[in-house]
């Protein structure tokens, strides 16, 4: 489990706030997303997980201990149960496949066989078996991120760090990625925490997530509450613009699960119910993790919205007034 | 002895051929040395830097002071002004052995360079990666920097050696023995010019070979 309360960094040299005020907990065997822009802190939030940076203010656990208070030593010990991988994959170009997967062994003498063994089952795992004497620069971007992958599971870690693993990849290899990222998660228990500006990513195999702005958290907790309630931290990183919507009347966004209910249902029934005609004037289903969901925005008259607002909350819908009159 | 009683032949095996073992010989100890140095030197500049693995600035400064100065000299000059060091560490500060010390003191900094600069072009997000699985510092530079700069040093290594080669020719100046003094005895003293010009000939063939060798070990590591 990893524990992070008032966690709190400055750059070293200009004093400059990177994250503050950082509070969450990651369980076991959860697959975590940390989401924002570029420049929000979510990369160095990860690399504060494992040390590879440290922190002024505020407490990380993993398991228990304090990571701040690692010596050196101990540090290097305690990342052997973390794995990390990369944007760029970052595997040495100049060592065969094999041996990028065994370098963490090697570095850490294990016996030989042992390593054997190991590299041979884990390049089995991520569908690499033919490609043991490859270099990396003879291998696609997909395929290098599976090697590095493969590198970061030989010591049996508990978690595995994510830095935007898939950002360099097309989307029919994200989508591969994604699937082996979930595989392990579940095959092998291992947490896995991402990092990653897209939210496809998180849709499809996140559990829960942040979203950080500018080294703050703006909203966090499960996938599907984030998308059902659509903050606006989830709306300035979607980049969502509101400014076709109607001006006139209330623009009322609905949010719902499609194998609960569909839209055409949804609209019928209150169509049948409160004899309002209204448009639907934005609409879009999203994907994520094994269900979809539907995000629509009706526009109803200021005389109609009240028994509008009343339904949907009545009948327990998702739902919020996207215009500037709002309250 | 005048040399108008030899044949070319004769002047080739007894004034020639030895100094181009003397040449090689110099080549081979200066330049094993200063790149054992110029490794060493070279790992203490990287990781001392800001953000390397053993920040060190006031050491680093030094060092790299040290290095641009030495660099500085033309090595002529450098090879007179170090002659009290040559005598404290050879005994003597003439003949072929002597020699080695201004020749290593020349190469070592330029070896430094090279060694600095293919290390630097590492990628740090992979020894970022090798930190994250808990490699050492040093398993760090082996395993990681070293192993991954090979190709880069290799064709840096080749580029010192062609640069101690026109050394050792300068060292010829001062007593040292091998091709260069040749050239300079024969060559410009009393004016033979076919002895010069063979030398200039070995010489040429020489360096295309170290860099056609360079190259190609390059290409085979790369």
């Amino acid at each position: 489990m990893i524990e992070i309360t008032n966690l709190k960094k400055v750059w070293e040299d200009s004093g400059a706030p990177v994250l503050e005020d950082i509070n969450l907990t990651i369980q076991d065997g959860e697959i975590y997303a940390l989401v924002g822009r570029s420049g929000a802190g979510k990369s160095t939030l990860l690399r504060c997980i494992n040390g590879l940076t440290s922190y002024q203010e505020g407490s990380l656990k993993v398991d228990g201990h304090e990571i701040k208070d690692y010596s050196e030593k101990e540090l290097r010990e305690f990342r052997r149960h973390v794995g990390m991988i990369f944007q760029q994959f970052s595997l040495l170009e100049r060592e065969t496949v094999y041996r990028n997967v065994a370098l963490p062994m090697t570095c850490w003498k294990y016996p030989k066989d042992e390593i054997d063994k190991k590299v041979k089952s884990l390049l089995e795992l991520v569908g690499l078996s033919d490609k043991l004497d490859a270099k990396p620069r003879n291998l696609s971007g997909g395929q290098k991120q599976r090697v590095a992958i493969a590198r970061a599971l030989t010591m049996d870690p508990k978690f595995i760090l994510c830095d935007e693993a898939t950002s360099a990849l097309d989307p029919k290899t994200t989508n591969s990625i994604l699937d082996l990222l979930k595989e392990i998660n579940q095959k092998l228990g291992i947490t896995v925490i991402v990092v990653t500006h897209q939210m496809e990513v998180v849709r499809k195999i996140c559990q829960k997530a942040c979203i950080l702005e500018n080294g703050v958290i703006k909203a966090e907790g499960s996938v599907r509450d984030i998308f059902f309630d659509q903050p606006e931290a989830l709306l300035n990183l979607l980049g969502e613009e509101d400014a076709s919507l109607p001006p006139q009347g209330h623009n009322i966004q609905v949010s719902h699960l499609l194998n609960e209910i569909s839209d055409g249902e949804l609209f019928g029934r209150m169509y049948e119910e409160l004899k309002i005609v209204f448009p639907i004037v934005n609409g879009t289903i999203q994907e994520y993790e094994d269900d979809r969901m539907g995000i629509f925005t009706i526009n109803v008259s200021d005389k109609d919205y009240p028994a509008v607002a009343d339904y949907l909350t009545k009948h327990g819908m998702r739902w919020r007034d996207l215009s500037s009159n709002a309250n | 002895m005048t040399l108008k009683n030899f044949t070319f032949a004769q002047i080739f095996k007894m004034l020639i051929v030895p100094a181009f073992f003397a040449t090689l010989k110099m080549l081979a100890i200066a330049g094993v040395m200063s790149t054992i140095l110029g490794f060493f030197f070279g790992v203490i500049l990287v990781v001392t830097e800001k953000g390397g693995l053993y920040e060190n600035i006031v050491i680093n400064r030094i060092l790299d002071f040290i290095v641009n100065m030495i660099r500085s000299f033309p090595f002529i000059i450098l090879m007179i002004s170090i002659i009290p060091f040559t005598r404290l560490i050879a005994g003597t500060s003439i003949g072929e052995t002597a020699a080695l010390v201004p020749l290593t003191v020349a190469c070592t900094p330029f070896m430094a360079r090279i060694f600095q600069n293919s290390f630097k072009e590492v990628d740090p997000a992979l020894i970022e990666a090798a930190q994250s699985f808990g490699a050492s510092k040093w398993q760090i530079v082996f395993k990681v920097m070293l192993k991954e700069s090979v190709p880069s040093i290799i064709s840096g290594l080749c580029l010192a050696i062609i640069n101690l080669l026109g050394c050792t020719a300068m060292a010829g100046a001062i007593g040292a023995g091998g091709l260069g003094a040749v050239a300079l005895q024969y060559g410009y003293q009393s004016f033979n010019l076919k002895i010069m010009y063979s030398i200039v000939v070995i010489l040429i063939i020489l360096v295309a070979l170290i860099q056609y060798f360079g190259d190609w070990i390059y290409k085979k590591l790369k």
